[in-house]
């Protein structure tokens, strides 16, 4: 099946979840990231239960705050 | 190093001064060449933390964000927030949630609103080591 995954269209197997996903692209530290599938965001408890569909389009978005 | 048009410095400026007592907070996109990224987009986005001491950026608006600079052939550089009241250098908690090593983190401090102080730095694993920051007027 075909995924765009942080804009880039590529090939995967079907029925990967989008833990499996997130190990294939090498994200780091994805504790701390955010993917939005289909515009719908996830956090890290859903990753393992999220099946990904041919023409899904997924992006990855770190924490972004702080402090002073 | 990250360069930055003169018209971004001063959106940033006017709403790091508009927005106190809160921190305001951003994205900036661009492009990249080598070691050297161009800011080509600046989105400015809702701190839902609204304190003047910490920021968390709103992740829809993120998301918006990234998916504009993607139909606009940029990538996501890094990030910007105010210190209302502390000088410009990473705190505790700025290092500690940075998760993006890649990116880069601008941080203006307004301790004398009068003179603006904007840098930018890199944070690897809780270390911050600051970045060139140049800005340049617009093309």
């Amino acid at each position: 099946m075909k995924l765009t995954v942080t804009g880039n269209v590529k090939e995967y197997q079907d029925g990967l979840t989008l833990k499996e996903l997130i190990e294939i692209e090498k994200v780091e530290t994805p504790e701390y990231v955010t993917a939005s599938v289909n515009d719908d965001l996830l956090g890290a408890r859903d990753f393992e239960g999220t099946v990904l569909n041919d023409g899904d389009t997924v992006e990855f978005l770190y924490f972004m705050g702080g402090g002073c | 190093m990250i360069k930055l048009p003169k018209s971004f410095y001063d959106e940033i400026v006017e709403a790091a001064k508009s927005g106190r007592p809160e921190e305001i907070c951003g994205l900036i996109g661009g492009t990249v060449s080598g070691d050297e990224k161009t800011a080509e987009e600046i989105y400015f986005l809702e701190n839902i933390d609204h304190s003047n001491e910490h920021f968390s950026m709103n992740p829809k608006e993120q998301l918006e964000a990234v998916k504009d600079m993607r139909s606009k052939g940029l990538v996501p550089l890094g990030n910007f927030h105010s210190h209302p009241e502390s000088p410009s250098r990473p705190s505790e908690e700025d290092k500690r949630l940075a998760y993006d090593k890649t990116a880069s983190y601008l941080i203006l401090s307004l301790m004398d609103i009068y003179e603006p102080v904007l840098k930018s730095f890199r944070i690897v694993d809780g270390v911050s080591t600051e970045e060139e920051l140049v800005i340049e007027e617009d093309k």
